[in-house]
This record gives structure tokens, C-alpha cells and sequence, in this order.
């Protein structure tokens, strides 16, 4: 809506936070420099699962420059435990210390750490630190983990199983197999990934003995949720505790977090009575910083032959990792919130065993559960359409419910709010050009090329999320506050990392305002500043953050307008507001700006009686429910034969995230998403040998998307509002990521459907690919 | 055994007594205070702690500081001209080149690399430019569109 009262919304604006990040001006956590400021390193296990006989710090002690070097035994009591929010029943949960105590559970685990005056003399200390390691058996693959007999990961917890967790919904589930011509079984891995945000986590800590306040500054997309949780681990109240997450390079989830580390800098500044700063290294990062997926599905489906499907049973194995970290355990039971995708199908039994094994915990990345099942649906119904030999397209469309329908509530217990998604897959077909596609593989096949094309017709769930459903709260704050300069300050709950809600908010409050959008300041990320929030994650920061903007745009107008009747001798009933500017035609020809009113607000020497001063407002915005953004993504790859090499040739993505504020941001979103796909189909897999040793530490060992691997996009978008938040906007941080990677499989698998090869595990890599190849060539000739 | 450096940084003279194993991107951030220059592995890959050396985009946590001795080193710091930025900033900003900005200041170098030897001709030949530089956010084709733009720009200037 391009019209005069709405300027900006809508509008393809180039972001208010780029003119410091273009020019390096941007302050991260790294860049921050502290009279007196320590450094910290930490020195971690290179075993998967041992005992520490010993541990030697007088070496590393003796070096001139090093402060102290500390070990469990010196720091754990002072810490607390890192906390975990999911409220799963009977979940057995080690003890999570911030270093580790007489054992070590993973590569990567924190052991000791060398405070110095250097970064570089810190680094030295803890190389010289001589520990003792007594190795003990490893678990490492979640298959062999769940089997009697099992070496354990903690023995003390005498089993490897850290939950079970079961759901049944819709009809009943045994009839549904009853009733079906055929059952189809499949089995898939979804494989572990490293989130691999370019700016590693980092902290820097400062205690304030005067006052007694502690400041954490720290790379993560929750400093609310750490103001929460930290005090419980460290002892300073809350009330004392200041978070700042200053710029952030980039989160995917992993930065959603409570680490060690983030206690012990506290701990560490309180201790020596100096600010101290650690920055993690890469190889840190890929062993000790969450990763996500790894899940193994064993799915089988109950269908009619004309492809109706009556129901779907699943057992899911979740590779929880070592420890549980703040959502690990409840990332596997979201998959099973959206195992039916957007179709209806009226039964489905879920069944998810949670296990620990001798690596590093998972937890929310990009997507968190809905990828998962996103793939597993999208694959499934590629699988029956393939079997009983019907048009995958009809056989998606057959399940679809209509418009009319919603909310719909699904077989898995959730209400999906609005959605056409016969609307997205019509607009994607129209944008690709879908009859021209099937006639180029078709030419492309008869020329001898491994053509294929793959489509995904996904549902998220976003906007997280209505308290009730959520951890610790859904809802979200913000507060807006018109300067006696006619200036706006926003500050809000959520805090952005590269999404871009400085500019989108600023959007917003511009239009509804009427101010221009230069006169905005979008404040967040420091919990002295933006006192209440609960983050970024789940898509949500606009949905339920820009609705508490709103919220409190509303009560803005309300009291001015308060205020302006009296201005203008008249009542509230007969002020209108438009473009910034109050009026009461019929009354007077008198107009008030926002700068008369608000200076009246602030001088207060005629208000209306009984009327507070002052012109600012805050509101906490509770979502009814979530949102279930929606799309259709199509992917068309060829296959190199003698190489095994996939090359997307074209890619469309229709995503329905409802109103846009700024398209070149949404189109940044899910571009970016898709990249993370493309990653995830292609290239990436994080590795553990045998023996628990993590292979892809580095970049050079764990290959991300590269600027040649990325194919030219024809985006598209449709717009169904959600009715659960004022803006109708349902986000877009995470469709990328989980449209993407069925319709990229998919396509992969429709290429090499040809040589009846139709199975193939992520990541479908030129080597994988080049075998499976070789071998159908060498078993058809 | 510190050893002594003299460059230019950025078009100033900088001296400085130095422990050898100083890295240059850590002797650019610690030493010089420019912080815009970013360490994303230490192994070389990501490109984020991209400069120009002597001209040439070189990753400065793969290169000792006592290497730049004698050396011209700019950094994003030293892009923009009287407070104008550079086509390739300019690029980036307009076509929404960046989101966390994390990557950017690396991007931007090595990208102002290939605009300056005219081996942004293509989108293809960006994007294979590009190799040495990690993005986790765009996707890239942002990026690329930035630099396209930019390298147009720098076509009609001339």
C-alpha cells in the first residue's frame, strides 16, 4: 500500500543499519576494549569420553602475563549449572557444569581456562596446561546408543535415553492402517549440521564493585533470556545484571543459547576484579557451539490407491548430543507439530526417543525441527506419489485444505491461522513456467542428461509464540516514545543480528506516526535499554515485536489525541489524525504537529486534568497463536555423470510470509535460507569418527555454500494476512531454510529417478552421488 | 624479540615495535584501533579479515604484520573519500549486500579487488572471484548484485 499515509511499509528501502556496517563502523563483541581488560582462553578435551586423572596449571601458571588458570574443581561451585528450558516429563538431564569436572563428555569440552593480558599469552597458557586423561568407551551413533548394552555417555544416568515422547492425534491410527490398500515404509537422516555463523560467540564481562552490577556483553540473540537465566548460575540478581548483545554476526540459532562460557566470564570478572574477554576461535565454534538436525525417521504411511492417505506413523531418533542445552531436547518434538505439512491427513502417531551421545549438544538451528519435517512430509509424498504412479503436483493438491478451511487444525494438534496453498503452488508454476520446465527435462533426457525437477509445497510455524506453547513466554515487549523534538525513539524486546528490524520498525512507526522515517531510532539489544523481551528467534521478531510496536503506536496516538482535544477546545470524539498532523474539522481550522503536541506533553502546563505528562508507551503483545507461513519451492538440478555433481539450473521459491514491510529484506531472507539448504543438500555434514573425534572443525573440512554454488532465483510471493497479530505478518527468517531442502532433494532424486536409484541420504555430494550412479550403471549393465 | 614495522595504513605512516608473530589483522584491530577488519577462522577461508595490500586483496590473518614492513595497507576504514563511500560500499548498501555485516567489510575488499582489475566483468565471474569469501546470511545473490552495480559504476566513471 503505496498511498500518502503509508510511505514507507511496502516500500523496497535500503537499510538504516548499513552505512556503519559498510564502512567496518559497526561494534562487535570483539571490538570492544576495556581499561584493563583480560583475556581469556580455554583450553577443551580433545577425548569424546574420559576420565581426568590430573590436571597440571603450574607451567602454564609460571608464563609472565598470565593472571590465573582455573580449573572445575576452582570454578563450578560459583557457577551453577547451565540451564535447560524444555519442559519434557521424566527427562533425565546430567548435571551441566561450566568446565568440566572429573570427566569429559565430548571434543570440545571446556577443561580448564588461562586468564592473561594477552589474547596471545592466554592461548599460550593453556597449551601448557598438562592434563591427564584416562579415555573410557564412546558413544557416537544414536542407533547403536539406544540398543541394550550400549556403552553409555553418562554412565551415571544408566541409560543413553534421555526421553521418550509420544503423540497420537486425529482418528485412530490402527484403523487407518486397517483401512489402507498399501502401507509404504521409508526411512530418513536428517544429518547434523554447524550452524557456522561467520562471527564466532565471544563475551567480555565487567564488574562494577561500587555499584555492585555486573555487565555482560555477549554474541547471542537472547540477552533477555540470559538476564533471566544467569542469575540463577552466578548469583548477581537480576536487578543487578546488565546484557548487551552489541552487533551480532550472525545467529541461525546457535546464539540462542545459556553457554558455559557466558557464566564463567561473569564469574571470571567478578573473581579477579577486571573486565575479561573471550572470543571463541572457528575451531571452537564447530566443536563447541550447537549444532542441529541429526534426527533418523522410520515413517510409514497408510494410503488408498488412489492416493489418499489415511495416516502416518513415525519414530524418530534425536541425537541429543552430551548435554542438553537451553531448547535441545524440545527441537525433536516441534518436528512432530508440523509432520503433516499442509495437508490434511487425519491420523498420525509420533513416537521420538531422545539420546545422549559423546558429541556436541544439538539444538535450534535454522528452523529447529520444522526442516525435519518438512523434508520427511515432502519426501514422503515424492515417494507415494512415485509408487502408486500418480502426479505428485494432483497428489499434494488432493491434500491440500482450502482457504476456506482455516484455521485448520491438523491431525498433529496444532490450528494452522489462515493460508492458500493452492494460491502459492499456481503462482510458482506461473513464475517458472512449469510446462516449459517438464518439456527442457524432457529434451534434457533424450539428449542423455541427468535432468530432474524437485518441488516442496511447505508449512512452518512461525511468530513464536503464544505464552502457553512457549518455554519462557511468546509474548514480546516494546515501547515507543514521542521526543519533545518530535523525534521517536523505539525500543524494543527482540534483538535483530542482521534482519534488519531498525529499518522495519522504523517503517512501521514512520507510516503510522506520520513522521519521517530519518526522525526514527530503533533502540535493542541492552537490557538497560529495552528493560523487557524475549529475543529473536523463531521467526518472530516482527510478527509478535513489531506487533508490540504497534500496541504502543496506539496508545501514542490515543493520549495526544487526549490532548489535542483540549489544545483545541473540543473533545477526543472529534480529533482525527492523519500524516502527523490533529485536526478537528468542523470545530477549528486549528492543526497541531506532532512537535506541539508533544512539547505540551512534556512542558505540561496545559494538559487536561488529571492527565499524566509525558507522551511514551510501552505494551507487552501476547500472540493468540502462532503463524504457519507457507510457499512452494521448485528446484531444477542436472547431474554431471562423470562427477557426481549436482548444478541447480533454475530455482522459484513462492513464499506467503503475509504483508511485506520490506521486500528486499524478505528477499534476503529467504535467499540467505535457501543458501543454507543449498548447504545442507550439497555440501554440508558434520562428522564424528568412531572414536568421537569431530572431522569438520574448520572451514576447510566443513564446506559452506561459496558465491559460484548459488543459482539465479525467480522469487515470488503471495499474501495471506494472519489474523493472530495487528500486522497480519506471519516472518520469514526460517522459510528459506525449510522450503528449500525437500524441493532440492527432491529434484536430486527426480534426476536419478531415471536409473531407478530413488533413495539417497543428505548430503547428496558428487561422491555419494557418483557411487550411487556407478553402482545402478554397473548392476543395470 | 620484538622487531620494529613502519607502514602506511589507510594513507598515515604507522610505527610500531612488534612481537614477531603478531598477526596483520590483529596488529590492524589491537595496534592501530581499526576494528572494522574482522576475524571469522584464522585459517585463511573465510575472508573476512580481507585488505588490500599493496593494491592486492590479501587475508590478513594468514600474514604476519612484520610481513606488511614498508607496506600500503587500506582497510574498510579507508574506503570512502571525504565521507563519500566507495561504489562497491554504496553497491552493497543499495542492493542489500549484507545483513549481519559480519562478512561485509572482508566482502567489500576483495570485491573492491575485482572491480579495480576489471575481474567483475560477469555475474559469473564475480561470483568465482568471490570464492575466497564466506557469507552465511545473503545467499550471495545480493552480493553479487552489489558488485555488478558497482563495477557498472565504475565503468561510467570511467
Amino acid at each position: 500500500m503505496a498511498d500518502q499515509s503509508a510511505p514507507y511499509v511496502g516500500q523496497a528501502m535500503k537499510r538504516i543499519e548499513d552505512p556503519r556496517l559498510v564502512r567496518g563502523a559497526g561494534t562487535y563483541t570483539d571490538d570492544l576494549r576495556l581499561p584493563g581488560m583480560l583475556h581469556a582462553s580455554i583450553l577443551r578435551s580433545p577425548h569424546a569420553h574420559a576420565r581426568i586423572r590430573k590436571i597440571d596449571t603450574a607451567a602454564a601458571k609460571a608464563i609472565p602475563g598470565v593472571v590465573a588458570v582455573l580449573t572445575g574443581a576452582d570454578v563450578n561451585a560459583a557457577c551453577g549449572l547451565v540451564p535447560c528450558a524444555a519442559a519434557i516429563p521424566d527427562l533425565k538431564a546430567p548435571k551441566h557444569t561450566v568446565l568440566a569436572g572429573d570427566r569429559v563428555y565430548f571434543v570440545g569440552h571446556p577443561v580448564a581456562v588461562a586468564i592473561a593480558t594477552d589474547p596471545y599469552i592466554a592461548r599460550d597458557a593453556t597449551d601448557a596446561i598438562d592434563v591427564d586423561y584416562d579415555p573410557l568407551p564412546v558413544v557416537t551413533n544414536m542407533e547403536d546408543a539406544v540398543k541394550e548394552g550400549s556403552p553409555l555417555t553418562h554412565p551415571d544416568l544408566g541409560t543413553n535415553v534421555a526421553y521418550t515422547h509420544s503423540v497420537a492425534g486425529g482418528g485412530d491410527i490402527d484403523e487407518a492402517f486397517r483401512k489402507a490398500d498399501r502401507v509404504l515404509k521409508h526411512r530418513l537422516y536428517h544429518q547434523r549440521l554447524t550452524p557456522m555463523p561467520i562471527e564466532p560467540r565471544g563475551a567480555v564481562a565487567s564488574y562494577h564493585t561500587g555499584e555492585a552490577t555486573l555487565t555482560l556483553w555477549s554474541s547471542t540473540q537472547i540477552p533477555h533470556l540470559l538476564r533471566t537465566l544467569l542469575p540463577g548460575m552466578i548469583g548477581v540478581a537480576e536487578n543487578k545484571l546488565r546484557i548487551v548483545a552489541p552487533e551480532v554476526g550472525g545467529g541461525f540459532g546457535c546464539k540462542l543459547n545459556v553457554y558455559p562460557e557466558e557464566a564463567l566470564l561473569c564469574h571470571l570478572a567478578m573473581r579477579l576484579n577486571a573486565p575479561v574477554k573471550w572470543i571463541e576461535s572457528r575451531r571452537e565454534n564447530a566443536a563447541a557451539t550447537i549444532h542441529g538436525r541429526d534426527q533418523i525417521g522410520e515413517y510409514e504411511i497408510a494410503v488408498k490407491n488412489d492416493g489418499t492417505i489415511l495416516g502416518i506413523k513415525s519414530r524418530t531418533l534425536a541425537d541429543l548430543g552430551s548435554y542438553l542445552q537451553l531448547l535441545t531436547p524440545a527441537v525433536p518434538t516441534l518436528t512432530g507439530l508440523v509432520l503433516t505439512g499442509s495437508y490434511r491427513i487425519p491420523a498420525v502417531k509420533i513416537d521420538i526417543v531422545g539420546l545422549y551421545t559423546n558429541k556436541m549438544s544439538t539444538d535450534a538451528y535454522r528452523g529447529a525441527g520444522r526442516p525435519e519435517a518438512t523434508y520427511l512430509i515432502e519426501r514422503l509424498m515424492d515417494v507415494v506419489a512415485h509408487e502408486l504412479g500418480i502426479d505428485r503436483i494432483e497428489l499434494r493438491q488432493k491434500h491440500f485444505p482450502q482457504p476456506k478451511e482455516f484455521p485448520f487444525t491438523t491431525a498433529c494438534g496444532v490450528t494452522y491461522d489462515s493460508g492458500d496453498y493452492q494460491a502459492a503452488l499456481a503462482e510458482a508454476k506461473k513464475i517458472g513456467n512449469w510446462d516449459q520446465m517438464l518439456k527442457d527435462r524432457a529434451a534434457a533426457r533424450a539428449a542423455g542428461k541427468l535432468s530432474g525437477i524437485g518441488l516442496s509445497t511447505y508449512v512452518e510455524i512461525c511468530g513464536m509464540g503464544p505464552s502457553k506453547a512457549m518455554p519462557a513466554g511468546g509474548w514480546e515487549w516494546g515501547c515507543v516514545r514521542m521526543e519533545i523534538s518530535a523525534k521517536v525513539t523505539v525500543i524494543t524486546g527482540v534483538s535483530p543480528h542482521g534482519q534488519g528490524q531498525e529499518t522495519t520498525f522504523s517503517q512501521i512507526v514512520a507510516d503510522r506516526i506520520g513522521v519521517p522515517i530519518g526522525d526514527v531510532v530503533v533502540l535493542h539489544g541492552d537490557t538497560n535499554v529495552a528493560h523487557y523481551g524475549r529475543d529473536t528467534y523463531g521467526s518472530r521478531a516482527t510478527a509478535v515485536g513489531g506487533s508490540a510496536v504497534v500496541m504502543c503506536i496506539n496508545k501514542i496516538i490515543a493520549k495526544a489525541k487526549t490532548i489535542a482535544a483540549h489544545l483545541l477546545e473540543t473533545t477526543e470524539d472529534h480529533v482525527e489524525f492523519a500524516n502527523g498532523i490533529f485536526s478537528s474539522p468542523g470545530v477549528t481550522t486549528r492543526q497541531l504537529s506532532w512537535a506541539e503536541v508533544a512539547g505540551e506533553a512534556y512542558v505540561a502546563k496545559n494538559l487536561p486534568p488529571g492527565l499524566e505528562p509525558g507522551l511514551e508507551a510501552s505494551s507487552f503483545f501476547e500472540p493468540e497463536n502462532f503463524t504457519y507461513p507457507f510457499g512452494t519451492h521448485i528446484c531444477a538440478v542436472e547431474i554431471d555423470r562423470d562427477t557426481g555433481q549436482v548444478k541447480i539450473t533454475k530455482y522459484i521459491a513462492v513464499d506467503d510470509c503475509g504483508p511485506q514491510i520490506n521486500p528486499l529484506i524478505v528477499e534476503g531472507q529467504v535467499q540467505g535460507g535457501i543458501a543454507h539448504s543449498i548447504g545442507q543438500v550439497l555440501f554440508e555434514r558434520t562428522v564424528y569418527d568412531e572414536n568421537g573425534q569431530l572431522l569438520t572443525g574448520e572451514f576447510m573440512d566443513y564446506p559452506l555454500p561459496r558465491a559460484a554454488d548459488i543459482p539465479e532465483y525467480v522469487l515470488g510471493a503471495t499474501v495471506t494476512p494472519t489474523p493472530v497479530n495487528p500486522l497480519g505478518i506471519k516472518g520469514v527468517g526460517e522459510a528459506g531454510t525449510i522450503g528449500a531442502t525437500p524441493a532440492i532433494a527432491n529434484a536430486v532424486l527426480d534426476a536419478l529417478e531415471p536409473l531407478g536409484i530413488t533413495h539417497m541420504d543428505l548430503p547428496m555430494t558428487p561422491e555419494r552421488v557418483w557411487q550411487a550412479i556407478k553402482t545402478r550403471s554397473t548392476a543395470t549393465v | 624479540m620484538p622487531v620494529p614495522v613502519r607502514l602506511r595504513v589507510n594513507n598515515a605512516p604507522r610505527e610500531h615495535t612488534l612481537d614477531p608473530r603478531v598477526l596483520l589483522v590483529h596488529y590492524l584491530r589491537d595496534h592501530c584501533n581499526l576494528t572494522g577488519t574482522h576475524v571469522g577462522c584464522e585459517t585463511g577461508i573465510c575472508g573476512a579479515c580481507t585488505v588490500l595490500v599493496n593494491g592486492k586483496a590479501v587475508k590478513s590473518c594468514t600474514m604476519f604484520a612484520v610481513q606488511a614492513d614498508g607496506a600500503e595497507v587500506t582497510t574498510i576504514e579507508g574506503l570512502a573519500t571525504n565521507g563519500h563511500l566507495h561504489p562497491v560500499q554504496q553497491g552493497f548498501w543499495e542492493r542489500h549486500g549484507l545483513q549481519c555485516g559480519y562478512c561485509t567489510p572482508g566482502m567489500i575488499m576483495a570485491s573492491v579487488h575485482l572491480v579495480a582489475t576489471g575481474a567483475a566483468g560477469s555475474r559469473e565471474q564475480i561470483a568465482e572471484g568471490l570464492r575466497g569469501n564466506l557469507c552465511r546470511c545473503t545467499g550471495y545473490s545480493h552480493i553479487i548484485d552489489a558488485v555488478e552495480q558497482a563495477a557498472q559504476a565504475e565503468v561510467v566513471r570511467g
